[in-house]
Order: structure tokens, then C-alpha cells, then sequence
């Protein structure tokens, strides 16, 4: 699957009626892209160029500013080693290098069996708990080797499903359009839009 | 009052300060409010150097290039003056050490990652980068860590290529693309020191202005397929001149190198187009280098053209014009002294018949009506268009336009049967059928929202044919219909060919339109027919028509660049010289004057078409009281239309302005049936790239030209019962074509789109010019 | 709550606390719902404001509490709302919490601890001046803060607190819950007002526009720190003379700092702002307990990454704007880094540099390959590959970023992230040039650097945090 299913293109519009234009919804249908497929497809971001018309440059532009987004599939589960100032003094290098070891794939890289992959990443916020790590944007905090090799097992045998869900995943709350919704921002901003 | 004393008294006129005074490196200086720093700097004799700023453009201060110094409350600030607003009592200063050192650390970073390939770069000895390297750079890049390397030159569309490594990110190129054209096909892609320009991946930069990306590049990361590796620049030798190629007329500079065309740049004017032009008009060089040129006049040896001297084929001439009657179509594609040489020349030998339109304009009464200039369209409050794509047909215009509503200044209120470029850029944009054109108008303009922006202020209605399937009384009608709601607005009459309006200002136009002089000449009432780089048989809309006329002409007399359908069953065939190859005047769509430059020798004998118009008058001694362009010039500015050329205006960038006399419209009755419901109303309409003769013989260009399909709305579709994509059997009182169809909701209800002039099938064959509209039944085969 | 104004505080001392403003529910289990929050108070202020005073009663309270941002200028809140041009509409709140300044570490928890308060104050600012909608940004790699503030959201629009006609009253207003994807420069305003108007997240150039003239879609526009508007409660509750005073002379408010690195008991403590010491933080027991193994500081970084850093000279300083911006750094977003004596002062150079320039935009040229180029030079002096002339080429490189390098720093770039690469070389190139040196020379560390592993042997295990 590539484009938005029929559940997420409702969903989708209701994100870009919750902003006053369209456009600012290109990050959030990125997300739900990324939810649904695991990475963000060719066709998903084509597919959100016509929802907010615009061009599918403009997305792509976008897009690839930012690192969560993926254009190519990863691991199921994505291990975020941050190595930052804070978590460097208090050992994050040599926790990556534990990590690499375990997984036998290099930080940047996937494995063979598609369900981790490693990444040397920058300050997280969690720097008074540091060493930290996240997989899938979930915290472990002060991890020490030993924590790590349980938690990888842990994932691998499926003991922490209902906590981690695949890569994509952020959020398991939305935030609904209620009928409490005022709608105020759009209707005023629609007004200076029609010039 | 007349005590003596009051001189005294009156105080002399209180002189309002319109400018600001600042002070620019110690000289003092008025700067225009609003104006930037930068470009105040440079009035004042201090170029601040920059790669990102480009004046026709927003700044963004990326590059940092141009740091100045501006004293402030608390001593002096390092501020970009791209960004940076004049303002009442400023001292900028642009060579203190510390701007120098800013600058020169700019450069250093820019150059870090630069492969410095000057040597086999198309754009060394140009290169705004490379001189500023020269002139202000350190000698030895401290910079010792690998460069950035990406895949050498991709192409990012047919015509464009990008070589990333080169790319210094000034947003030049993908600003021009999405602020100027509309076109956001190429973007800022990743982050950081990664940060490239590209497109989406596998859809190309496919933008009909792509090329302007190349000429704004301060460095050699794009290149145009038509220029690479051609020549360097201090081989080039240029000229200003006026392109030809639609009647915008955008002043371009040519380039050449030993005698050969190898590139034309846009020229920056105010009045038309900022500096910008289209592909088209940029690339189609490519066709006055082509090796199917005609070199030598041709002659029918009864079954074949042979190659002649010019002697032999003007005398054949001479003696066509002599006996019988004649008639005369074309002239819109050469210069104006092209244009009046053979008016004279028809006036001597008292040719009546003329039109250097084919029945796919505006009769001349339009040209005389208050007009327009593109400046003030583009300024007006309300821009009513009643026109074709003006994408597809004026580019530059379109331009001028789309910039005209997005940054405010207008509102665009369009009536079209097809959405255009401009829709989108549209406060309204009313579907219309081709012969309802006028009553949609004026129930449009009854509308009080409309009434309310009417009022607002001034008008002007851009007007064209929107399709060659239709008469071109719907046109006038609803011109007349918007004048009688808005009787003060002002007209910009669209035309496709370059020098419509330059001809009939000199002459070439009668009371005898193309299609009568076709009809004429079908019901052999003509004996000679000549076609001054006309073509009508590809150019004409009704395509029967054209070819029953030229089968039955007896002398048909082409003088042309290229061998045409039309030329095939000429009895003469003189080669005529082309753009690039004369020199003279053009006019433009708004009755701008300005100059044509010849840059390379003609090609083989070819002459320019003035020159064959006198060498036939010498031949039945008939004296034009001319014999160059100088002499034509000055016959020309005797007469009431050219007299504003008197003081040399049409050799100034921005030209001169020239009135048609005041017209009024014809009255026309228009009006169209309804047609039945299992009919479409045919529009047919051009697009950029086409089977003409600048793309057909310009190998970059020869491939965008699309294949022809019928475009119907897809509810239509669904009507008939017919899968897009499928092929379909056209039938209108003229023809049955077999045509491939395509659902296209930019396509109205009831309408059907077919491309003039396309590869594939003929649109032509299915239109009867002399119907008020024509209605195609559309059937699965 | 007296004022210390002992300048050199030593332990034993009176260490200074107060109350727990913004801190209050993180210990409470059911702290962040909407029965939790309403049960300890949540929404009294909300419904005060709206039912009895007037927005500029409000915006009165707010600048009368002085308090300055806490997203790292340190720009008085009030004020800022102040430079809204009258009488243009609609205008926009933008909540920044995209929290990404390494060390720094309050917002997460503010955001996942308490979303009722922020989703409060975010109202309450909303109604001072006028807000058509409210944007709450937060960073993208924050799932918990996400889905915790998505649900705080759900139920307020349920509960009448956002949306239409809140409270019962004529006042509506929207809060759009959206976030990142991972990008620090993104926590910039305007990079962040790009971000929100779908677009690459890429600083704009001020002047000619502030956000709060034009904005989010060229519209006025407030952006305030999730940590500033969590303070709004409390301001409208007690007052903001009464918030005022729980801080120094020249700082208001309780303040959070998160203090991470060498220290025994690392930790995120909502402390009376401009009263305590860096000392007192470091090695009072109600904080961070002292330097691990009783080592010495080395260096600190008393602000962020960005931040200049700070050597043992500068201990018994007071947490204080006026005071860390005057002796050359600042308090930014209130992330303290520590750093014994033990710690590499070059591989930690590198790593603060390395940050700036993977997360330099792209957008100048100063920054984009000024900051690589400079990381490119450390990473070669630490693999062994040093040359002589590197420092003085660092500092070239540096002057061309952020002339002078003086503090606050000039720049040649668009925003202050170029610069920020320049303060840790800065910092410890002069400082401890030695180091630098010796790498150069021998191709390693100086002896007595070392590794110790801080957690070893600690108590608290690798543990999920729900």
C-alpha cells in the first residue's frame, strides 16, 4: 500500500481542516504516511500533493528536511542511540558500539531480517537519565548494556508489543474535530486568503 | 492682489521631498523609498557583490554575500542589504575591513565545497562566482577535507541540466520557479551541508521557462542542453534585439560565434518582460541553424521544385504580380520595413487582397480601440480575459499577469471553455461555450459582486481568440459586451505571430480576410497567391479550405524559411532570411516598437523579405522610394502610424509606442445555436510546441511537442459512454477522424479540446471556418 | 521567601527552594488526566480570567510578573505580547515544543506531566490577547507528550475549556495539536512558523519581519515556550507580584533547569530563579548531591549547547539573566551540562559542534559550511590527523560565523544556530588548548582524561517511562 487507504484519506482531511491552509498539514500526512506504511512512498507523497495541493516537489522539499521521515523501508524497530553531549560524558558512544555489536549492523543500517535498525542520533531530552535511548520515539532511560541486550530480546520475541508499536507509529491518541471545534482561526484567515 | 510686494511674499513652491538621503561610503546619496539597500549602494557607485539577490525576484539574504555595515544606535551593524530597506538619514558603508572580511569569509565558505572545475564549466568567463573569486577571494583554499560529490550533470528536465557540486544554494533557480513561474517543480531537497536543489523524483522540471533558471544560475550548475560545451563566453558576440516568436515581444539578447546563433538571453525591460523569456523563445535559435533551411529559390519544373537563380525566380515573380489577380497572406512573421516594402509593393501593383492574419485573429478594428499596455494590464484593478492560454500562446504575458494577481495588484476575471494557466491565478473564472461568449459576459457582469470590483477601478480586457473552431464574432461580441458594461476599459489585444500589429500598421491588412481570399482563390478567382511566411495549409484553421485554394491558384509564391506544405505546391519558392539574419523594427501585441538585430550572415541567398519586394518593384519599375532599411525607416515615419519612431525610440530597450487610428468594432451578430446533447462543441486551441517551424526545426524542442488527443470533460465521457483513453471516431460536418480520447475535467461540459497544429491527428480537418461554431459527434469506433 | 544574597554561597549554607509552580503534579500518578488536574485546582485560573477580568487585566498580570521567556532569549513574555500591532486580525499563538537544545529538559515532562496546565495557560494567553487559534508545535520524537497532549486536548474540548464559547462565555477559541519530524533549528520562531505552514524548517530573516507583526501566514503572531505559558495558572491564581517575588531582583518566577552530566544525582529541579547558585545546584543534597567521586568541575555549560561555557571560576554565580549574560554566556533554556575534571575537553568540543552542524538548516552559507567545515577539522584533530595550523584555521573559520567572537555573539548567519558552533571552540580551544595540542602532537588525549561509566553499579536500571 502506498496511497492513503479510504480510513486515513478521512482522517487526513480532517487534519487539513484543522489548519487554516492546506499546506500545514504536509508534515502531519507525512506522519500518517509513515503510520501506514512504515516509511514514507513515492506515491503517499503524490498522494498528499493533490490532498493540499500543492506540487509533489513541494512535498519531497519538505519531506526531506526532516530525519524521522524515511523514504525506504527500516527496521520495525528503530533504536535511536543518542551519543549527545550528555549522554556522551556518561558513555551513549560506547553504548552505540554495544548496540552495533549486538545487532551486527552499523549505525545507519538495518538488519537482514528488517526488524531493527540503529541510529546515532542527537539530543533526545532526557539528559538527566542519560545514557538514553529510544526505539520507535519510546524512552529507556540509564541504559546500560545489559538493560539493552534484555530489550532487544524483548522486542525480537514480541514481549513489548502492546508498548512499542512499529516504526510509524507516534501517537496512539489522536486529537479529535468535536462539534466543540470553533473553527474561528480558519474562518478569519480564509477572509484575509480572499484578499 | 497687485501690490508689488506680493512676489515677495509668495513663498516659491514647497518642493516635497520624495526621496531619502543616505550616505553611502561618505558620498551622499537620494535613494527611492522602498528601494533596497543594495541596489541604492550600486545608484551610488558602491556594488555590493551577491549571488543570491536578483532584482526581480523577493530577497531571502542566503548567500550573505552582500554584508555592509549600516551605523545604528549602538555602532555600526553588519546587515545584508538585499534585506535591508532604505531609510531617511542611513550611512551604509561597504568596504570597512570588517565588510571585507565578512565578505571574503563568504566567499571561502562558498568555494569550500565548489569543485572549481572553471576550466570545462559552460559558465567560466561569466561566472559571477568565478569573478568574484578573482577579484576578492583568498589565493589557496584552506579547505582540505573531501569535497561534497554528487552524480556529475543530471538532467532535470529535457532542456535543463544540474550539476549539484557546482550549486552554491542561492535559491535563484527554485525561487524563480515557484514565485515567478508558478512552476514549484524544482525545490531545496535534504538538510544542511546536504541541502541540493532537485526535483521530485522521476518528474521533471518540466516548466515552459525552465530556461531562465539557466541564465539567473550565478554559477555553472545548470546549463541548458542547447548551449553545453558550445562555446565560451569570450568567444560570444551579442546584440540587443526583440523576440519574434509570439507577439509579446521580449527583448533578448542573441549570441553568436563564428556566425552561428548560440544562444539568446532575456534583456531586462520594465515595459514587457522583466528580463525573462519563454523555452520557445530562448531555444528556437536551434531553427535558424537548421540544415533544412532553403538556401536557393525553387521553381516547378512541372513536377518537381529545382533550384533557380534568383534572377530567374524573381523575374517569374514580377511576371505572376503582373498579369491576373492577386492576393497576398501572411507578413506577420518578419519585420515591420518587411511588412511596409510589400504594402508599397501591393499598392503599386494594386493588390487589395491582404491579410497577414489566417483567420485565426482579430479584425483590425480591435487594434484601434483604447489600448492597453502589458504595464498597465498588469497594474490594472480588474483584468478581464477573454482569450486563449495565454500560457500556451504568450508566455511572457502570462507571466506579467500571474504576477499581477499574486502579488495583489489585480483580479483576474476569466471567461474560457477550458481552464488556462491563469485559472488558477483567477478571482473568477466563468466556464463559457464556444458562441455563448457574449451573453455569459453579460450576465457575469450584472452580478453585483462583479459590479463591486468593476468599480474599484480601472480595467482592461485582455482579448483573443480562445479557439480557432468558432468564429471570431463570438470573440468581438463579447468584447463589445464587456465595453458596453465598461465603457472606459482598455483592450490588449492577444495575436499569436510576432508582428501582427507591426503589419498591419504598415499596410498589409484589407478588407479582404484570409478565409475570403481562400475562398477566392478555391473558387479560381485568384491567379497568384502570395505567401509571405505563411504557411496556411498547417496554419489555417479550416485545413480543407486551405488546401482546395493553394490547389487552385495558378502561381502560388512562397518566400520562406523551411519547406512547407504549402511551399510543396508553390510554383516559386523564394528563401527568405530569418530571425537573427535582418535588421529591422518589430511591434508587438500592445504597438511597442523596438529593434531586431542581425547577428549572422544570412543564410545561403537568402534575403530578407523587404529586399525581395524591392528587387520586384526594380523589375516592373515601379520606384518604392526605398532601397534599405534606413530608407524604409524614413518612409515609414511619414506616415501617421510610425511617426511616434521619429526620434530614434525603437532603438531603446523599451522601444516606442505606436496608435492604430481610432475604430470603432464592427456590429456582429453572434450567435450559436444550442447543439443537440449528443454533441460537443468543438474548442481548438494551440499549445506552446507544436508542428510550426521554430520547434519541428529546433532539435531541443522537437520532442516536447505532444500528440494530439480529444479532451472531454469526464461526466461528458461517462454520458457517452466512453472509457478515457480509448480511441473514438470524431465526426464534424467536415470530417470523421479517429482520435484518441481523454477525460480531462479542465475541459467544460459540453465541450470537447482539440490542439491546433499538433502531431497526430488535425484538428484542422474537422473545423469549417466559415461556420459560426463547430460541433463534433463523438462515437466509439 | 527571603532573598539570598550571600554571593558565595557555600554548603551548609541556606540552599534556596519554593514553591512547586510548575512542578507540582509530576510525582502525582494521575497528574496529567483531566480528573487529576481538575481535582488539584486545574482550570480555577482559566475560568477567573475569562469570567472575571478583562484580557488586558490578564496581559496586566502577566507583566507585572516580569517573567521572562523560557524558551533561551529570555525576552519578557508580557512585553512580547505587547508588540502586536493593534487592531489586526485574525492573530495566532504558537507554542514552541519542539525542545531540542541538547541538555535541555523540561518542556518533555511539562508537556507529558502536567498537558492540562500548559493547555490551560495556552487559553488564558489566547484570551489576553486575542488569539484566533493556538498552534501547540512539539517536537516530533516526543510520542508520549503527543498522545498525552492529545488526549488532555479531547477532553478539554470536551469539558467546554477549548473550542467554542469556552466556560459558558462569549470567548472561543482552537488549539491545533501538531509536531515535528526532527529537525532541532525547527525550535528557532520562525523556522518553527515555516515548519508549521508545512514548509522545510528554514529561519526567516528578522528584520524586515518579526512574527509578531508577521507571522504564521503573514499574520501577528505570539510564539511562547511551553515552559512560559505552564506559568499562566499560577500568574492569574495568586498574581503576578506574588510570581515575581518568588524569584531574585532581576529574575521572577520559580524557574526548571535540568542538570545532567558529571554529577551524582542528575536531575530536572524547579528552583527559585536568579537565587540559587550553580554551586548550590551541583552539590546541595535537595539537588544534584555534588560532582560524582567527589571530582572537580572542569567546565559547565550553564545554557544549552549555544551557550558559552563556564569554568569553576564561575560557581557561585547566581541562576540569574542578568548576572550569566553579563559574565558571558547565558541561562538559555536551562540546561546545565557538568563536566569533572576527568572529561575530554576536546571529543567534547567535537560533540557539541557535530550537533550544530548535522543540524544546521542549509539555508546560509556561513552556517552551512562554516559549522561542517568545523566539525570536519576537530574530527580530524581527534582521529590523529591534526595539523598545526588547525586552531588558528578554527578560529578563522569561526570569525567568518560570528565576527569577533564576541558574546553575545555577532553573526554573519541568518540565526544564531552558525554561532552556537562557535562557542564551544570558543570556550575550550582557549581554555584548554593544551589538549587540543596534545591530540595534534601525539594523536590522543592528554593523560588523566578518562572514561568512567556514570551508571555502573547505579541503582536505577534501564526502565521504561510511561
Amino acid at each position: 500500500m502506498s496511497r492513503f487507504n479510504d480510513s486515513n484519506v478521512t482522517l487526513a482531511k480532517e487534519i487539513i481542516g484543522r489548519f487554516p491552509r492546506a499546506k500545514s498539514a504536509v508534515i502531519p500526512l507525512l506522519h500518517l504516511a509513515q503510520e501506514q506504511d512504515g516509511y514514507v512512498t513515492r506515491d503517499a507523497m503524490s498522494h498528499i500533493a493533490e490532498l493540499v495541493n500543492v506540487t509533489t516537489s513541494e512535498v519531497y522539499g519538505t519531506a526531506t528536511f526532516y530525519e524521522m521521515f524515511k523514504f525506504e523501508p527500516i527496521g520495525k524497530y528503530c533504536v535511536n542511540v543518542c551519543t549527545n553531549i550528555a549522554c556522551q560524558l556518561v558513555g551513549g558512544w560506547e553504548l552505540l558500539e554495544h548496540a552495533e555489536e549486538k545487532l551486527g549492523i552499523k549505525a545507519g543500517s538495518t538488519t537482514d531480517d528488517g526488524l531493527f535498525t540503529i541510529e546515532d542520533v542527537e539530543c533526545i531530552a532526557a539528559c538527566t537519565e542519560a545514557p538514553a535511548i529510544q526505539v520507535n520515539y519510546r524512552y529507556r532511560y540509564k541504559v546500560t548494556a545489559e538493560n539493552l541486550d534484555q530489550l532487544i530480546d524483548d522486542l525480537r520475541a514480541g514481549r513489548l508489543a502492546d508498548e512499542i508499536p512499529p516504526h510509524g507509529t507516534l501517537a496512539r491518541v489522536r486529537q479529535n474535530t468535536t462539534e466543540a471545534w470553533a473553527n474561528t482561526g480558519i474562518e478569519a484567515q480564509a477572509k484575509v486568503d480572499a484578499g | 492682489m497687485s501690490d508689488v510686494n506680493d512676489t515677495e511674499v509668495q513663498e516659491t513652491p514647497v518642493v516635497v521631498k520624495t526621496t531619502l538621503s543616505i550616505t553611502v561610503d561618505g558620498r551622499a546619496h537620494e535613494a527611492e523609498p522602498g528601494q533596497l539597500l543594495i541596489d541604492a549602494c550600486e545608484d551610488a557607485g558602491s556594488y555590493v557583490p551577491r549571488f543570491c539577490y536578483h532584482p526581480r525576484m523577493e530577497p531571502v539574504g542566503m548567500c550573505r554575500q552582500c554584508l555592509v555595515e549600516v551605523e545604528g544606535p549602538r555602532g555600526p551593524m553588519m546587515v545584508v542589504s538585499c534585506m535591508t530597506p532604505v531609510a531617511e538619514g542611513q550611512v551604509a558603508r561597504t568596504e570597512t575591513p570588517s565588510v571585507k572580511r565578512a565578505q571574503e569569509g563568504v566567499l571561502e565558505l562558498l568555494l569550500a565545497n565548489h569543485p572549481l572545475d572553471c576550466p570545462v564549466c559552460d559558465k567560466g568567463g561569466e561566472c559571477p562566482l568565478q569573478d568574484q573569486a578573482f577579484s576578492h577571494g583568498p589565493g589557496e583554499s584552506r579547505f582540505v577535507e573531501e569535497k561534497r560529490h554528487y552524480e556529475k550533470p543530471i538532467p532535470i528536465s529535457d532542456l535543463v541540466f544540474l550539476d549539484r557540486e557546482r550549486c552554491i544554494l542561492c535559491d535563484r533557480c527554485t525561487r524563480f520557479a515557484d514565485e515567478v513561474a508558478g512552476d514549484p517543480l524544482i525545490s531545496f531537497t535534504q538538510r544542511g551541508n546536504n541541502t541540493q536543489v532537485n526535483t521530485f523524483p522521476d518528474e521533471p522540471f518540466a516548466s515552459y521557462f525552465s530556461g531562465n533558471t539557466v541564465q539567473i544560475c550565478p554559477v555553472g550548475a545548470l546549463t541548458a542542453k542547447p548551449y553545453r560545451f558550445k562555446a565560451r563566453p569570450w568567444d560570444l558576440e551579442q546584440r540587443e534585439s526583440t523576440c519574434t516568436t509570439c507577439s509579446v515581444g521580449c527583448r533578448t539578447v542573441i549570441q553568436s560565434s563564428r556566425d552561428e546563433l548560440l544562444r539568446y538571453q532575456g534583456s531586462d525591460s520594465d515595459a514587457v518582460n522583466w528580463g525573462w523569456l519563454c523555452d520557445k523563445g530562448r531555444f528556437n535559435f536551434e531553427n535558424v541553424n537548421s540544415e533544412d533551411r532553403l538556401e536557393q529559390p525553387l521553381m516547378h519544373d512541372g513536377s518537381n521544385l529545382v533550384p533557380v537563380a534568383w534572377s530567374q525566380a524573381s523575374a517569374a515573380v514580377a511576371e505572376a504580380l503582373k498579369t491576373g489577380k492577386a492576393a497576398i497572406l501572411g507578413g506577420a512573421r518578419g519585420t515591420n520595413e518587411d511588412a511596409f516594402a510589400w504594402a508599397r509593393l501591393a499598392d503599386a501593383l494594386g493588390i487589395e487582397m491582404r491579410d497577414p492574419q489566417l483567420s485565426d485573429g482579430l479584425p483590425a478594428e480591435v487594434f484601434g480601440l483604447p489600448s492597453a499596455s502589458i504595464e498597465e494590464a498588469a497594474n490594472a484593478t480588474t483584468i478581464i480575459v477573454i482569450a486563449p492560454d495565454l500560457k500556451e500562446e504568450l508566455p511572457v504575458l502570462y507571466l506579467r499577469l500571474r504576477d499581477a494577481a499574486e502579488k495583489r495588484r489585480s483580479r483576474i476575471l476569466e471567461f474560457t471553455a477550458v481552464s488556462t494557466g491563469l485559472t488558477k491565478y483567477s478571482w473568477k473564472s466563468v466556464p463559457t461555450e464556444p458562441g455563448l461568449q457574449a451573453s455569459v459576459v453579460r450576465n457575469t457582469l450584472g452580478e453585483a459582486a462583479v459590479r463591486e470590483q468593476l468599480g474599484k477601478g480601472n480595467v482592461v480586457v485582455v482579448v483573443g481568440r480562445a479557439s480557432l473552431a468558432e468564429s471570431a464574432d463570438h470573440t468581438v461580441a463579447a468584447l463589445s459586451a464587456v465595453l458596453a458594461e465598461v465603457p472606459g476599459a482598455k483592450v490588449l489585444p492577444v495575436v499569436r505571430r510576432g508582428n501582427v500589429r507591426g503589419a498591419i500598421a504598415a499596410g498589409l491588412g484589407s478588407n479582404s480576410n484570409a478565409t475570403e481570399i481562400l475562398t477566392a482563390a478555391a473558387a479560381g478567382k485568384l491567379d497568384t497567391l502570395v505567401l509571405l511566411g505563411a504557411d496556411p495549409i498547417a496554419d489555417f484553421p479550416d485545413t480543407d479550405l486551405a488546401r482546395r485554394a493553394i490547389s487552385a491558384v495558378r502561381n502560388v509564391i512562397s518566400l520562406d524559411t523551411f519547406l512547407t506544405e504549402s511551399t510543396a505546391r508553390a510554383s516559386v519558392v523564394l528563401p527568405a532570411s530569418a530571425y537573427g539574419e535582418k535588421e529591422g523594427t518589430t511591434t508587438n501585441l500592445e504597438g511597442r516598437v523596438t529593434s531586431v538585430a542581425q547577428k549572422v550572415t544570412a543564410r545561403g541567398t537568402s534575403r530578407a523579405d523587404w529586399m525581395v519586394a524591392v528587387d520586384i518593384a526594380s523589375r516592373l519599375n515601379v520606384d518604392l522610394g526605398f532601397d534599405s532599411v534606413e530608407s524604409i525607416q524614413r518612409a515609414m515615419i511619414a506616415t501617421s502610424v510610425f511617426a511616434p519612431m521619429a526620434d530614434g525610440g525603437a532603438n531603446t530597450r523599451e522601444g516606442v509606442l505606436i496608435d492604430q487610428p481610432a475604430t470603432a468594432l464592427p456590429a456582429v451578430s453572434a450567435t450559436a445555436g444550442t447543439h443537440s446533447s449528443y454533441d460537443l462543441r468543438l474548442v481548438v486551441s494551440r499549445r506552446m510546441y507544436d508542428k510550426g517551424a521554430s520547434t519541428a526545426h529546433s532539435p531541443s524542442l522537437v520532442g516536447l511537442a505532444q500528440r494530439n488527443v480529444l479532451r472531454v470533460n469526464s461526466a461528458d465521457l461517462a454520458r457517452i459512454g466512453v472509457a478515457s483513453g480509448t480511441s473514438v471516431r470524431a465526426t464534424s460536418s467536415k470530417a470523421s477522424v479517429s482520435v484518441t480520447v481523454e477525460a480531462d475535467d479542465s475541459v467544460g461540459r459540453g465541450v470537447a479540446h482539440l490542439t491546433f497544429n499538433a502531431p497526430g491527428i488535425n484538428a484542422g480537418d474537422l473545423i469549417d471556418v466559415n461556420a459560426s461554431v463547430n460541433d463534433i459527434k463523438v462515437e466509439t469506433l | 521567601m527571603s532573598e539570598n544574597t550571600t554571593a558565595n554561597y557555600s554548603l551548609g549554607g541556606q540552599v534556596p527552594t519554593g514553591p512547586k509552580i510548575l512542578t507540582s503534579r509530576w510525582e502525582s500518578a494521575d497528574g496529567h488526566t483531566y480528573d487529576g488536574y481538575v481535582r488539584t485546582g486545574g482550570y480555577t485560573a482559566l475560568r477567573k480570567a475569562l469570567t472575571t477580568m478583562s484580557p488586558a487585566q490578564v496581559h496586566d498580570e502577566v507583566k507585572a510578573s516580569e517573567m521572562q521567556g523560557r524558551g533561551g532569549a529570555g525576552f519578557p513574555a508580557g512585553t512580547k505580547w505587547g508588540f502586536l500591532p493593534a487592531d489586526v486580525h485574525p492573530r495566532y499563538l504558537v507554542i514552541n515544543g519542539d525542545e531540542s537544545e541538547p541538555g535541555t529538559y523540561k518542556d518533555r515532562l511539562l508537556m507529558e506531566k502536567d498537558p492540562h496546565q500548559l493547555i490551560e495557560g495556552i487559553i488564558i494567553a489566547c484570551y489576553a490577547f486575542g488569539a484566533a487559534q493556538a498552534f501547540l508545535y512539539v517536537r516530533g520524537e516526543m510520542a508520549l507528550a503527543q498522545e498525552r497532549l492529545a488526549q488532555a486536548l479531547n477532553d478539554a474540548y470536551a469539558n467546554n475549556l477549548v473550542g467554542k464559547r469556552i466556560c459558558g462565555t462569549d470567548f472561543s477559541v482552537d488549539i491545533t495539536l501538531t509536531w515535528g519530524a526532527g529537525a532541532y533549528i525547527v525550535g528557532e520562531e520562525t523556522a518553527l512558523i515555516e515548519s508549521l505552514e508545512g514548509e522545510r524548517g528554514m529561519p526567516r530573516l528578522k528584520p524586515p519581519f518579526f512574527p509578531a507583526s508577521k507571522g504564521l501566514y503573514m499574520q501577528p503572531t505570539i510564539v511562547n515556550n511551553v515552559e512560559t505559558l505552564s506559568n499562566l495558572p499560577y500568574i492569574v491564581n495568586q498574581g503576578g507580584t506574588t510570581f515575581k517575588d518568588l524569584g531574585g531582583a532581576t529574575s521572577s518566577g520559580m524557574r526548571i533547569f535540568a542538570v545532567s552530566g558529571h554529577v551524582n544525582k542528575p536531575g530536572v529541579f524547579e528552583v527559585p530563579n536568579g537565587i540559587t547558585t550553580f554551586r548550590m545546584l551541583f552539590e546541595a543534597p535537595e539537588y544534584c548531591g555534588g560532582v560524582r567521586v567527589n571530582r572537580k568541575v572542569k567546565a559547565f555549560i550553564p545554557g544549552g549547547a549555544s551557550a558559552m561555557w563556564f569554568f569553576d571560576e564561575h560557581l557561585d554565580l547566581p541562576l540569574d539573566k542578568p548576572t550569566v549574560d553579563q559574565a558571558g554566556s547565558m541561562l538559555g533554556s536551562g540546561a546545565i551540562v557538568v563536566m569533572d575534571e576527568t572529561t575530554d575537553m576536546v571529543k567534547a568540543c567535537w560533540r557539541v559542534v557535530r550537533f550544530f552542524a548535522r543540524e544546521s538548516c542549509g539555508k546560509c552559507t556561513p552556517c552551512r559550511e562554516g559549522t561542517t567545515w568545523l566539525e570536519r577539522i576537530l574530527h580530524r584533530i581527534l582521529t590523529g590527523n591534526g595539523r598545526r595550523e588547525d586552531l588558528d584555521l578554527l578560529f578563522e573559520v569561526s570569525e567568518s560565523i560570528s565576527p569577533g567572537l564576541a558574546w553575545p555573539p555577532r553573526q554573519t548567519t541568518i540565526c544564531p544556530l552558525g554561532p552556537s558552533a562557535v562557542s564551544p571552540i570558543a570556550s575550550a580551544v582557549n581554555r584548554f588548548r593544551n589538549e587540543f595540542e596534545h591530540y595534534i602532537e601525539h594523536g590522543r588525549a592528554i593523560a588523566g582524561v578518562e572514561y568512567v561509566p556514570m551508571h555502573a553499579g547505579s541503582s536505577h536500571g534501564a526502565h521504561a517511562h510511561v
